[in-house]
C-alpha cells in the first residue's frame, strides 16, 4: 500500500454533489498533479459529512481540518497554502460561530460521543483496508470463531439495545424469535429505506462507513441462522447504494462474505435491493413485500416477520444504525454498552435536528441528553434567533412539543426522540401552516390500502387546507380529532397510526392558534393565505 | 386442534387455536360488522369496520384477521371501537356517491346497511369525492366511483379463478381497482365469470343488463320471444324474493315468465339432456376411436374463454359440444322455427342464466349457426328477477305452471348440470346405458358429488373403469390442466370443469350474498329436483328422441355437427407493453379516467 502524506477527503453526499462536489474533486486532482504532488497526496470520495449550508466541504488529514463552502477557485490556494506550505486557509476554514456552517471533525464534538459516527468522514468507504485497520470486522471474528448463536443473541438482550429505526423494539428479543422460529431458510433484511423527513443519519452510515452495516448484519446471520441478507435501501440514495454494492463486493473477496466466512463454516451474504420512492416501503412488512416484487403495502400483524417474513421464512428485519450497534456490543461488551445511556434507553442515538436551526447536522449523543442541549448547545439554536415554538420529535409522524419541553431528556423514560429528526419550528412559523405541510405529506405516502389512512389522510390535508385559507369552522376541531384518534387506534400500520399524532399532540398545545384559524378566521403568524370565504358554497 | 380459551365482552368462549377473533366471535353468536372479509376468501383487514379492542394491544385490531390466543380478552363494544367504527363507515361514506335510490344495488349494499346500522345521519367530511368514468367496455361494467376499495373482487380473481384481471392501482386516495394497470375490462384478460361482483359489496361491479331490449321485443307485435332457464336458476331466483336459499321454484318461475309476456317459455335442461347425448356420444368415439383424452366438457364458457388464453394447446381436449344455451339457441331459429312455422328473423330468443360468462358466450361469432345470432339477450338471475319485481310478479305466491313444448322436456339428469360433478354424473348415467347396453341402477353416483375443489373417481362402465375427475373453480381447474400436461391425468377419460365455486349454483349471475352455505343449499335443491323427476337419464328423455328423429338423425350426425358443435379460438393474452404500443400507433391517450376536481364543494 503506497504512503501518502496526506489525505483529501471531498464530501459526495447529494446536497454536496449539488453544489459541484465533483467538479471541486477533478480540480483538486489536477491541481496536485501539477505540482507533481500526486504521489504524496490522495484525494478520496466520502459519503455526507453531515455539514449544511456551506456547500462541498472537504477534510485534509492528517490534521483533521474541514474547509466548507469550497469552490473551484479555492482549489488552487488550498493546495499551496495548506498542502504545500502547511498554512490553513482562514477564510475556509470554519467554526461553529460562523453562521450556516459547521466544521466537521472539530465541531464542538464534546457532547457528541461518536460510536456509531466515529468512521465516518474520517476513513475512506470504498476502502475495506481503512475499515479493518479502524479495527473493523474484528467483531465478526470475535462471534464467528469464539461464540455461539445462542452466545450472540444473550450479549445482544443483555446490552438492552432497541431498534433505531423509530419503534425502539428491543433487538436481541426480535432475533431470539427469529431464532426459534420454525422455517426452512432464514433472513436477515437491514431497513435501509430511510423515508422519514428530517432523517438522514443511516444515509451518512451508508455512504460513509457500509462495512460497519454488512458487519452487524453477518453477526445477526450467525446469530438467527440466516445465510442470506439484504440492504433495502431508498430509491433516491443512488450513491448509497452505490457504495454499499462495491463494499459488498470487497467484503466477499475478502471472504467476509460468502461461503465459509473466515473459515469457520458458515455461509452468509447480502444483497442490495432498491426502493422505488415509497415512503411505505420503509415500514417493515410493506418493504418485506417490495422485495417480493409486490405492491408495496403493509400485511396484517400477527404473523410479524421474526416468524412469517421474507417470502414466508422467519426474518429480522432491522434499521441500519441498529446493525451498526452490534459490533461495538460485541467487542466491547454488554456492559460498556448498558454503561452509556439512561435506564430504558441503552447506548447512543444518532440525532439529526433540521428545520429552522443554525446548525442542521448528524450528532450521535448517549441517551438521556435534554432536547434544549442538542438544539441550542449542539445545533446553534434557531436561524433567525428567534424562540423555538415546536419540534416535531423523530419527524412528521413524531409527536409535536413546544418549547415548555426543551428540558425533557431524549430516552424512553421522557422524550422519545424517534428515528431521530428533530424538525423544529421557530415562533414566526404557523401551526396550521406546518399541519398541512405534514398532512400533505401523509396523503401522499398513505398506500391506500385500508380505509383510516387512505380517506383520513385526504380528509385531513382538506380540512387543515380550509383552515389556512380561512374557510373552517369550529366544529372542525372536534372532528380532525375524533379522525386522528380514528386514524390512530384502527389504521392497518404504523403509517396511518402515526398519521394523525402530529396534528393530535400539538392540539392542547397550540389551541388558540387553531381557534383563530376556524373561529377568528385570522392567522396569528400571518403566514396562512386567509383567502377563501365561503362563497363557493352551492 | 387444541383449544384456547378467551373472553369476549365477558362470555367465556372456547375455540381451536389459531381461528380469528371474528371466527371465535361468530361460534359464539356474537355480531362483529365485517365488509372487506368474505367467508370464501383469506382475509385482508383493510376496512377495519372489525375493528375491536383487544386488552394489552396499542391499537384496536381487526377481528377478520387477528388470531385469538388463549387468554385474550376481546371487548367489541367500547367507546373506542364505536367512535372508530363510526368514523371509518363516515370517511367511506365521505367518498361514495349518495344515490343510494338509483343503484343497482339499493338495498342489497353492505355499505348501505352498515350506514343504517350504525346510525350515520351525518357525514362531516365534504371534500373531494371520487370522479371516473363508468367501464362498460364488458359484460362486467365497473364503476370506480362506488368501489371501496375492500379488494374483495381482486381476491376473487387471484385466489378463486387465479386469473388476476383486477388490481389496485396508484396509491393512496388516488388507488383504484382497474383491470390490468388501467385499461378497460375489454382490453384484459377476464374469463366474465362474474364471482366479482358476487362478492362485491357496493355497486361498484356489476353486470350489462339487457332488460330494456327485453321489454322492447315483448311488446313488438311481430317478434316471437321465446325464453330459456338454466338448470341453476330455479334453485335460486326465489331468494331474490326473500325466500331462503334452496327454495326450488321451477314452476312459479314458469308461470312468472309467462305473465312477463314470453311467447314461449322452454327449458335449458332439454339441451342439456341433448349436451349428454351428443357429448356421451362424442365420448366413446373418442375412446372407441383412439381420439384424444381425456375429454373435457365445455357447457361452462368461463371456463372455455380461459383455456383458450390459458391452455390453447390442451383445446383438442375439450369436447365440441356447444354449451346447452347455445345448442338451444341454434335449434330455436331452425327446429322450433320450422315447427311452429315462424320465420327465425322474427324470433327473440332470450336466455336466463346464472352466468356473467354467457352474456360473453352469445355474442361469439361462432354462435351464428342458425343464420341469425342463436342467442339474442342473456339475462341473469338477478335480473330476471328484476323484470319481474318491476312487473309486480309475487313470484313465492305464483301458481305453478308447466314449461311449454317442444324444448321444454327434460329430465333429473339435465338439471344437475347446474351442481359440480353434475354433468359428469348425467354422462355417466347415460353413458353407462350406451356402452353397457344396461341402465345404470343406482343413478346417484357420490364420487363425483361434493365440493372439494377437484374431486377423481373411477366408475366401473360395463368392462371399462372410467377415470373422472371433476374441477371447479379456476384455480382449481388451473390445477387439473397442469396435471394433465404433466401426464398425471395421462390415462383419465373424462374430466368436468365448471368455472364457478360450486358450478353453476355459484353462478355469477346468481343472488347475493353468496358462501358456502348458501352454495350447498342451492346444491341441494338441484339434487332434490332430480330425485322428484320420473325420468332420471338423458337418453330417455322422449323430447329429445323426438328431435333425433324428426330432425337431427343421431348424435353427432352432419346437422348435429354444423347445428351443436363448435370450434376454440386460442386467444393471445396481451402484454399491458402491446397494449401501451398499440395505442400510441392508434395515436390515443391512455384510457386510464381521471378525477374531475371541480367537484369540490364546501358546505357549512
Amino acid at each position: 500500500m503506497a504512503f501518502y502524506r496526506a489525505h483529501i477527503l471531498v464530501d459526495t453526499g447529494p446536497p454536496a454533489m449539488l453544489k459541484g462536489a465533483m467538479a471541486v474533486k477533478a480540480a483538486l486532482i489536477e491541481e496536485i498533479k501539477r505540482r507533481g504532488l500526486d504521489n504524496e497526496i490522495k484525494v478520496v470520495e466520502t459519503g455526507d459529512l453531515g455539514v449544511r449550508g456551506g456547500g462541498p466541504a472537504l477534510v485534509i488529514y492528517p490534521e483533521g481540518i474541514t474547509y466548507a463552502g469550497v469552490t473551484t477557485a479555492d482549489v488552487p490556494e488550498i493546495v499551496e497554502e495548506h498542502l504545500v506550505k502547511g498554512r490553513q486557509v482562514k477564510r475556509l476554514v470554519y467554526s461553529e460561530t460562523t453562521p450556516g456552517v459547521v466544521e466537521t471533525t472539530e465541531r464542538p464534538r464534546s457532547k457528541e460521543m461518536r460510536i456509531i459516527l466515529k468512521n465516518v468522514g474520517v476513513i475512506d468507504p470504498t476502502s475495506i483496508e481503512e475499515y479493518i485497520a479502524a479495527g473493523g470486522y474484528e467483531a465478526v471474528g470475535k462471534t464467528l470463531t469464539k461464540m455461539t448463536p445462542e452466545q450472540v443473541i444473550a450479549e445482544i438482550k443483555a446490552s438492552q439495545l432497541k431498534g433505531r429505526g423509530g419503534a425502539a423494539f428491543p433487538t436481541g428479543l426480535k432475533w431470539e424469535f427469529t431464532a426459534k422460529a420454525q422455517g426452512r431458510e432464514k433472513a436477515v433484511v437491514c431497513n435501509a429505506d430511510e423515508g422519514e423527513p428530517g432523517n438522514f443519519k443511516d444515509r451518512l452510515i451508508l455512504e460513509g462507513d457500509p462495512h460497519q452495516i454488512i458487519e452487524g448484519m453477518i453477526i445477526a446471520g450467525y446469530a438467527v441462522g440466516a445465510h442470506e441478507g439484504f440492504v433495502y435501501i431508498r430509491g433516491e440514495y443512488h450513491q448509497a447504494a452505490a457504495i454499499m454494492e462495491r463494499a459488498i463486493g470487497l467484503a466477499r473477496e475478502m471472504g467476509l462474505l460468502g461461503k465459509n466466512i473466515l473459515e469457520s463454516g458458515f455461509n452468509f451474504d447480502i444483497q442490495v435491493l432498491r426502493g422505488a420512492g415509497a415512503y411505505i416501503c420503509g415500514e417493515e412488512t410493506a418493504l418485506l413485500e417490495s422485495i417480493e416484487g409486490k405492491r408495496g403495502q403493509s400485511r396484517m400483524k400477527p404473523p410479524f416477520p421474526p416468524t412469517y417474513g421474507l417470502m414466508g421464512s422467519p426474518t429480522v428485519v432491522n434499521n441500519v444504525e441498529t446493525f451498526c450497534n452490534v459490533p461495538h456490543i460485541i467487542l466491547n461488551g454488554a456492559d460498556w454498552f448498558t454503561a452509556i445511556g439512561t435506564g430504558q434507553s441503552k447506548g447512543t442515538k444518532i440525532l439529526t435536528p433540521c428545520g429552522d436551526v443554525l446548525l442542521p447536522g448528524a450528532y450521535e449523543v448517549p441517551f438521556g441528553v435534554t432536547l434544549r442541549e442538542v438544539l441550542y448547545n449542539m445545533a446553534g439554536g434557531t436561524k433567525s434567533g428567534k424562540d423555538i415554538k415546536a419540534v416535531m420529535m423523530g419527524g412528521p409522524s413524531g409527536i409535536v412539543v413546544d418549547s415548555g419541553s426543551l428540558d425533557r431528556r431524549l430516552c424512553a423514560e421522557d422524550l422519545q426522540p424517534g428515528a431521530g429528526a428533530l424538525i423544529v419550528v421557530d415562533v414566526d412559523k404557523c401551526m396550521v401552516d406546518t399541519m398541512v405541510n405534514v398532512a400533505k405529506f401523509f396523503y401522499h405516502e398513505s398506500c391506500g390500502q385500508c380505509v383510516p389512512c387512505r380517506e383520513g389522510t385526504k380528509r385531513m390535508l382538506e380540512t387543515l387546507s380550509w383552515w389556512a385559507s380561512g374557510a373552517g369552522s369550529e366544529s372542525d376541531i372536534k372532528m380532525l380529532e375524533q379522525l386522528a384518534n380514528t386514524m390512530s387506534l384502527s389504521s392497518k400500520c404504523g403509517l396511518g397510526q402515526f398519521a394523525g399524532v402530529a396534528f393530535k399532540s400539538s392540539l392542547p398545545l397550540f389551541a388558540d392558534e387553531y381557534r383563530a384559524h376556524v373561529v377568528d378566521k385570522v392567522c396569528p403568524t400571518g403566514v396562512c393565505p386567509m383567502d377563501r370565504v365561503l362563497e363557493e358554497v352551492n | 386442534m387444541a383449544q384456547v380459551r378467551i373472553k369476549i365482552d365477558g362470555q367465556d368462549v372456547v375455540c381451536e387455536a389459531g381461528s380469528t377473533i371474528l371466527q371465535a366471535a361468530q361460534s359464539a353468536g356474537i355480531y362483529i360488522p365485517t365488509l372487506c372479509y368474505h367467508a370464501d376468501l383469506m382475509p385482508e383487514g383493510v376496512c377495519r369496520v372489525c375493528s375491536v379492542e383487544v386488552k394489552g394491544q396499542r391499537t384496536l385490531c381487526a377481528a377478520c384477521c387477528f388470531p385469538v390466543t388463549d387468554g385474550m380478552e376481546v371487548l367489541t363494544h367500547t367507546p373506542k371501537v364505536r367512535e372508530s367504527r363510526r368514523m371509518i363507515v363516515e370517511l367511506m361514506l365521505a367518498n361514495h356517491p349518495q344515490e343510494c335510490l338509483t343503484c343497482s344495488k339499493n338495498q342489497k349494499c353492505e355499505l348501505q346497511k352498515f350506514a343504517k346500522e350504525l346510525g350515520i345521519s351525518d357525514i362531516r367530511f365534504k371534500g373531494e369525492r371520487r370522479a371516473y368514468d363508468i367501464d362498460a367496455s364488458s359484460p362486467i361494467i365497473r364503476d370506480p366511483d362506488k368501489c371501496i376499495l375492500c379488494g374483495r373482487c381482486v381476491r376473487t380473481c387471484d385466489d378463486l379463478q387465479g386469473i388476476g384481471t383486477l388490481h389496485p392501482a396508484y396509491r393512496g386516495w388516488k388507488t383504484l381497482v382497474v383491470p390490468g394497470l388501467g385499461g378497460d375490462m375489454s382490453d384484459v384478460v377476464c374469463v366474465n365469470c362474474g364471482q366479482c361482483i358476487n362478492r362485491c359489496p357496493t355497486g361498484a361491479l356489476k353486470a350489462k343488463d339487457p332488460a330494456p331490449e327485453i321489454w322492447d321485443a315483448i311488446y313488438d307485435p311481430t317478434k316471437h320471444v321465446v325464453v330459456q332457464t338454466a338448470p341453476a336458476v330455479r334453485a335460486s331466483i326465489g331468494e331474490e324474493f326473500g325466500l331462503p336459499p334452496g327454495t326450488r321454484v321451477t314452476k312459479k318461475m314458469v308461470t312468472a315468465l309467462k305473465m312477463l309476456g314470453f311467447d314461449r317459455v322452454m327449458d335449458t335442461d332439454f339441451t342439456a339432456d341433448l349436451t349428454i347425448m351428443e357429448e356421451g356420444s362424442e365420448l366413446i368415439q373418442r375412446i372407441k376411436e383412439g381420439g384424444v383424452l381425456p375429454q373435457i366438457t365445455s357447457c361452462s364458457p368461463g371456463w372455455i374463454k380461459f383455456i383458450e388464453y390459458y391452455y390453447p394447446e390442451l383445446l383438442p381436449h375439450v369436447s365440441t359440444c356447444k354449451s346447452p344455451q347455445q345448442m338451444f339457441g341454434a335449434l330455436a331459429k331452425t327446429y322450433y322455427a320450422q315447427k311452429m312455422k315462424i320465420d327465425p328473423k322474427d324470433i327473440v330468443s332470450v336466455s336466463i342464466m346464472p352466468c356473467t360468462a354467457k352474456k360473453f358466450e352469445c355474442e361469439r361469432p361462432e354462435m351464428y349457426s342458425s343464420g341469425y345470432k342463436d342467442v339474442d339477450y342473456v339475462l341473469t338471475t338477478r335480473e330476471a328477477a328484476g323484470m319481474m319485481k318491476e312487473a309486480g310478479i309475487d313470484l313465492p305466491n305464483l301458481r305453478e305452471s308447466e314449461y311449454d313444448d317442444p324444448l321444454g322436456m327434460s329430465t333429473g339428469a339435465a338439471v344437475i348440470f347446474g351442481n359440480t360433478g353434475g354433468v359428469m354424473e348425467a354422462a355417466l348415467r347415460t353413458a353407462y346405458a350406451l356402452i353397457t347396453g344396461h341402465e345404470l341402477e343406482k343413478v346417484e353416483i357420490e364420487a363425483v358429488r361434493g365440493m372439494e375443489g377437484v374431486r377423481e373417481a373411477t366408475i366401473q362402465v360395463g368392462d371399462l373403469p372410467v377415470k373422472a375427475a371433476v374441477a371447479h373453480g379456476l384455480a382449481n381447474a388451473r390445477q387439473v390442466l397442469e396435471g394433465i400436461k404433466s401426464g398425471r391425468f395421462a390415462d383419465y377419460h373424462f374430466i368436468e370443469i365448471m368455472c364457478c365455486p360450486g358450478g353453476c349454483i355459484g353462478g355469477g349471475g346468481q343472488p347475493q350474498p353468496t358462501n358456502e352455505e348458501i352454495r350447498k343449499a342451492r346444491t341441494r335443491a338441484i339434487y332434490d329436483e332430480d330425485e322428484a323427476m320420473t325420468i332420471r337419464r338423458s337418453h330417455e328423455n322422449p323430447a329429445v328422441q323426438k328431435l333425433y328423429e324428426e330432425f337431427l338423425g343421431h348424435p353427432l350426425s352432419h346437422k348435429s355437427h354444423e347445428l351443436l358443435h363448435t370450434h376454440y379460438t386460442p386467444r393471445e393474452r396481451r402484454s399491458i407493453r402491446h397494449r401501451a404500443a398499440e395505442r400510441a400507433d392508434a395515436g390515443s391517450e391512455p384510457k386510464t379516467t381521471k378525477a374531475d376536481h371541480s367537484k369540490k364543494v364546501r358546505v357549512d
